[in-house]
């Protein structure tokens, strides 16, 4: 399946935005040619902020900016743009729900090589936690030009988690983002995957190896991190024989966590929960690498899906 | 300049604040006195004289907008938004209440208010970036942003600091409310931070320093601020935390205290001596 750049998607949908828009602005700390959002700087040097290394700063700068009327997006790697500044996005920017749109790049163990200091196991999981943040976590590059067109309209702060590596393409380009929609990939009756973010490429490859098994299993990707809806949720679970969640960050306060919060007491199937424990990443010369160790690799979806259905 | 009669008012204004921090305070509860007080003054002239601001106004693109970073010091700020009719007066009686409006540090549910402050050092940030989306839409507008002393040990103020002076941010204008007595005692004594001026000046500001209490100082420098073009500048407000009130001057016990039967009365007998001097 063809892969492509999730980073270069969001630097090529802002220079599309930015035409479109002019109230679009774009921060960066230093890091703008890792996040891919200098494409931006070089269509419109007047609307792009090189803010130095200093993310708290840039955060509450960007809050400034949203309260005058603009759209600024920031973007620097996740652990920085969700941990580092986390005072100043509640402040400055989530209480008074200021339009500022934060891009958390290089997210999870996707920058495998710079180890746990430079990998994100927990962004989502911590800016979830905020009252008015939504959270949206893409799981090709195809979605993230999706859901920039969706974040220029939509009226909040947010938070985007934008993958390192290339990734395979499974979403369409037809239609539109809808927030809190969830979006079905492949189909099948035992189980259903909730996979977000770059697990929905695994737990598809995770599906195709069950299918030789003879089990059937509906791969969902989960792409707004928050909003979680349930009665989204249900439209998947009804008549299926297992649930399965698959995230690539730690299991407290994630995907998993949330789903079990939401469906609790209203399904009583079989669960299984495919994440990150309580650990936080470290250095390896490929991603993959990095996924089997952490236990979210493809296979040990499959091994998740068999457990829950006890095969 | 100010006109002798402009001058009065703008005293009378400040007067007014302090008897609405002591309305708003009241017996037996606590609240930021100090830090209040030490700004009524800078308070009143930015919003009675020179900010373009008028209640009836306040999402005007071109309005000036006032930042308080030392976000505690919200009771002088909303006394001012009141006395510019911004809310009902009733509104301060209700402060920091269940279900009142004023809430216990800036919220930009407040009429009047420009940005959520109190989580100290990012008064500045935010300034920053309203500065630079008025310089985009080539607005005339200032922003002013007031700090406190106490304030200059967030490292995030220092990160505002280079940046507003990386974009040469001339249109907006920051105090900083050096009164030298900080939450648990002298500043000094705390958490010294010697040098201020050359800090500053070091991080590309221009630095004006000015009586703190002293209207006409003020807008002197405010003035003076404005003509200086390319770069920001800081005035470093010498005040006094607690002014006005003999027993808080100073006092870091008020600097969120709380008001006796005694002190409450005294406070407003000492208001009185000054409004019958005015």
């Amino acid at each position: 399946m063809e892969k492509q750049s999730l980073r270069k998607a969001y630097g090529d949908a802002l220079v599309e935005l930015g035409k479109q828009n002019s109230d679009i602005v774009v921060l960066e700390a230093d890091l703008g040619k890792s996040t891919m959002s200098y494409v931006f700087k070089e269509s419109f040097p007047d609307r792009y902020f090189e803010m130095g290394i200093a993310e708290q700063n840039m955060a509450s700068t960007s809050a400034g900016l949203a309260l005058t009327g603009k759209i600024p997006f920031y973007s620097t790697f996740a652990v920085f743009a969700a941990g580092r500044a986390y005072d100043q996005i509640r402040c400055s920017i989530a209480i008074p729900k200021a339009n500022v749109r934060i891009c958390g790049s290089s997210c999870g163990l996707s920058d495998f090589g710079d180890g746990k200091t430079h990998q994100s196991v927990e962004d989502g999981n911590i800016i979830k936690t905020l009252p008015h943040m939504i959270v949206l976590n893409p799981c090709d590059a195809v979605e993230v030009k999706k859901m920039m067109g969706f974040l220029v309209s939509y009226q909040g702060p947010a938070y985007i988690r934008i993958n390192r590596n290339d990734l395979p393409v499974f979403t369409s380009p037809d239609g539109e983002f809808q927030l809190g929609k969830i979006y079905p990939i492949t189909e099948g009756g035992d189980a259903v995957i909730f996979a977000t973010g770059v697990m929905v490429s695994k737990s598809a490859e995770a599906a195709e190896l069950l299918k030789k098994d003879g089990i059937g299993v509906q791969v969902v990707n989960v792409s707004s991190l928050k909003p979680l809806l349930k009665e989204e949720l249900l439209k998947y679970t009804a008549g299926k024989k297992a649930i399965i969640t698959a995230e690539e960050a730690v299991k407290i306060g994630g995907l998993g966590a949330g789903i079990a919060s939401l469906l609790i007491g209203e399904v009583n199937l079989p669960f299984e929960q495919v994440g990150i424990n309580d650990e936080f990443g470290t250095s390896a010369h490929g991603y993959e690498e990095l996924l089997e160790k952490y236990g979210i690799s493809t296979n040990h979806i499959y091994n998740a899906v068999k457990k829950a259905l006890g095969k | 300049m100010l006109k002798p009669e402009e001058k009065k008012d703008l005293q009378k204004i400040a007067l007014q604040l302090r008897y609405d921090l002591v309305e708003m305070i009241g017996i037996g509860a606590a609240g930021h006195l100090g830090g209040s007080c030490s700004l009524a003054e800078t308070i009143a002239l930015l919003y009675f004289h020179k900010m373009n601001f008028s209640a009836d106004r306040l999402k005007d693109p071109n309005r000036d907008r006032l930042v308080l970073s030392k976000g505690h010091a919200a009771l002088i700020q909303y006394a001012a938004l009141c006395e510019a009719r911004c809310f009902p007066r009733e509104e301060l009686k209700r402060v920091k209440t269940l279900g009142g409006l004023l809430q216990g540090h800036p919220d930009m549910s407040i009429p009047g208010l420009e940005a959520v402050t109190g989580s100290l050092g990012q008064g500045l940030s935010i300034s920053l970036g309203i500065a630079l989306a008025l310089r985009l839409n080539k607005s005339p507008a200032r922003v002013y942003t007031i700090m406190g002393d106490g304030e200059q040990s967030e490292g995030q103020l220092w990160e505002a600091a280079m940046a507003v002076a990386n974009f040469k941010l001339d249109n907006l204008t920051a105090f900083i409310d050096y009164n030298q007595v900080q939450a648990t005692g002298p500043t000094k004594d705390v958490f010294n931070i010697p040098e201020l001026d050359k800090k500053w000046s070091a991080f590309g500001w221009n630095v004006i320093n000015a009586k703190g209490h002293d209207v006409e100082n003020i807008l002197e420098a405010v003035e003076k601020a404005e003509t200086l073009k390319g770069k920001p500048s800081v005035i470093i407000l010498e005040t006094i935390k607690g002014k006005g009130f003999s027993f808080a001057e100073g006092n870091p016990a008020y600097h969120n205290g709380t008001f006796t039967e005694e002190t409450y009365k005294q406070a407003l007998k000492e208001l009185d001596a000054v409004k019958a001097g005015l």
